[in-house]
């Protein structure tokens, strides 16, 4: 019998894991010292440790260990940046160009800036949710400082071409930062190859600890410079202060390392899982709707364990009552504190109706696969249980055209 | 958020769901919502010639408190007259269902289905009686 509560809503966030918090684990008992205190055995302990994180963390991203700010997460990460170039590149421009479908620390960022008159175009994206390159290339102009795409996201697993976008950027003489938090430890990342400026990431996407994050910025071709966003004792080189959070840094080192030397093994397991739940699903129930690239067909551009659906007629926390030993996630509004749905769904133009359907499953590293099928069965029964009581699915399947329905809407 | 019992228990053991001839000049049909809205209930009444409601069915496209509130709401009204159905009070269903103020929007769209559906089964009586005058 498979074990409940099972949690597959690793987008969200994940378990640490155990491995990460044994090597936390003498950072919080002994050696407790302050990274920055110079004149004691503590002291240099700790920044042993740090030291180590720094070159580990380099070492996995392509990049060198002086271009590694440490942060409270991704969040922080995205604001340094983005607020951090704003303001220091404030004399040659105030253009920022990003996209409709970024995390709220991107978007809400840059809604911040433009309150202080920064002007900020969202790049559309198609219905699967890759942006345009030439339309990229088209909306870069003399005042952009700044493009900021997102690698992987966080409800589609849609992977952006960041190669590419970053090779845009180089040629127009325009920063690249690109939040990363969803992509690295999942799939390859490599700033130097990829053309990244920038970069965010966080420990608790990748089985690390949560409240830990770190800052990939570029030290030369070119050389990038930001405004800090955090004034004090002036750590990570000035651009970050505050006293480091040495066992959380070392967590968040100890969990991308497991997660790269995992990889080669976790990737097509984690991404068989995610497939075996998409083609039971698609063989057992009609009307459901990938949300964001094809799994099967298009792999190599979406998130291993990433699957939203959309299971028409059958609304997204009804769903998820009905499946209630499994943890995932919804884009219905009735599970959000808003009252709109996913606007990540409405981006790639996914209409309300199903945008209320849809079911992010994040499968992760200890996920099995006898709680995927479990997952699979919970699921069909669910969605029949409830097209049985839909009267939306009972009038499509009259053939009524819903769309032609002079809807009350309240 | 938890849900209480009673939304639980309405949820897994629906009462009267299914679908009533909607051509029946006996039958009355409220269709509320919209799918836009993540919520569209669908109540059917039939009522008899002396004005009381003898069955009731639903359908509801929503969250597990828009499938209670109307299956809650069908149980209740049945045996009714439609005035006393037409007086109900979202409250009513509030305080049996236990609703957080987050839900209370379910049991507004089930009062307005009871409401739509008598309408309907008056305007469709109201036909009748000036067809055959
Ligand atoms: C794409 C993306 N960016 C940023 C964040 C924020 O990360 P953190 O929780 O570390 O601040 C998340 C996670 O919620 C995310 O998925």
């Amino acid at each position: 019998m498979v074990k409940i509560p099972i949690y597959l809503d690793n987008n969200a966030t994940t378990k640490l894991d155990p491995r990460v918090l044994e090597a936390m684990m003498p950072y919080f008992t002994e050696i407790y010292g302050n990274a920055a205190s110079r004149n004691h055995v503590y002291g240099w302990k700790a920044e042993e440790g740090v030291d180590w994180a720094r070159n580990t963390i380099a070492k996995y991203i392509g990049a060198d260990e002086k271009e590694i700010v440490f942060t409270s997460g991704a969040t922080e990460s995205n604001n340094l940046a983005i607020k951090g170039v704003a303001e220091m590149y404030a004399s040659k421009g105030n253009h920022i160009i990003t996209c409709t479908t970024e995390h709220k620390a991107v978007l809400d960022t840059c809604k911040a800036l433009e309150r202080k008159g920064v002007q900020v175009t969202y790049m559309p994206v198609n219905k699967e949710g890759f942006i345009n390159l030439d339309l990229l290339r088209e909306s870069i102009t003399d005042k952009t400082i700044l493009v900021t795409i997102m690698h992987a996201n966080n409800e589609i697993g849609v992977i952006q071409d960041i190669e590419a976008i970053g090779k845009i950027c180089h040629e127009k003489g325009v920063l690249f930062h690109t939040d990363a938090t969803q992509s690295i430890g999942k799939v390859p990342f490599d700033a130097q190859r990829m053309n990244v400026d920038l970069a965010s990431m966080s420990g608790h996407k990748i089985y690390g600890p949560k409240g830990v994050g770190a800052l990939y910025v570029r030290k030369k071709n070119p050389r990038v410079k930001l405004a800090s966003q955090m004034d004090g004792g002036g750590h990570e080189r000035g651009m970050r202060s505050g006293t480091l959070n040495v066992a959380g840094i070392v967590g968040l080192a100890k969990a991308l390392e497991l997660c790269i030397t995992d990889m080669p093994v976790e990737v097509p397991r984690i991404q068989g899982m995610r497939d075996r739940l998409w083609k039971t699903l698609t063989k057992e129930l009609d009307e459901i709707y990938i949300n964001g690239p094809d799994p099967l067909e298009k792999p190599q551009w979406r998130l291993p364990g990433n699957l939203n659906v959309s299971f028409a007629f059958v609304e997204g926390e009804a769903m998820m009552m009905g499946i209630k030993d499994i943890a995932v996630s919804s884009g219905s509004a009735c599970t959000s504190a808003s009252l709109e749905p996913s606007y990540i769904l409405k981006a790639l133009g996914v209409g309300e109706d199903l945008a209320h359907t849809s079911i992010r499953f994040g499968i992760g590293r200890f996920n099995t696969e006898e709680e995927i099928d479990y997952t699979a069965a919970e699921v069909i029964k669910a969605v029949r249980h409830l097209r049985e009581m839909s009267p939306l699915y009972e009038m499509a399947k009259q053939g009524i055209d819903l769309k032609s329905v002079a809807w009350a809407a309240h | 958020m938890a849900y209480s019992e009673k939304v639980l228990d309405h949820y897994s053991n629906p009462r009267n769901v299914g679908t009533m001839d909607p051509n029946d000049p006996n039958v009355g049909t409220g269709l509320v919502g919209a799918p836009e809205c993540g919520d569209v209930m669908r109540l059917q009444l039939k009522i008899n010639d002396e004005g009381i409601i003898e069955d009731a069915k639903f359908k509801t496209f929503g969250c597990g408190s828009a499938i209670a509130s109307s299956s809650f709401a069908t149980e209740i009204i049945k045996g009714r007259s439609i005035d006393e159905a037409y007086a109900l009070k979202n409250t009513e269903i509030v305080k049996e269902l236990n609703l957080p103020p987050v839900k209370i929007h379910c049991s507004v769209l089930a009062e307005d289905a009871i409401k739509a559906a008598i309408s309907d089964y008056k305007k469709k009586h109201a036909a009748l009686e000036t067809a055959s005058a």
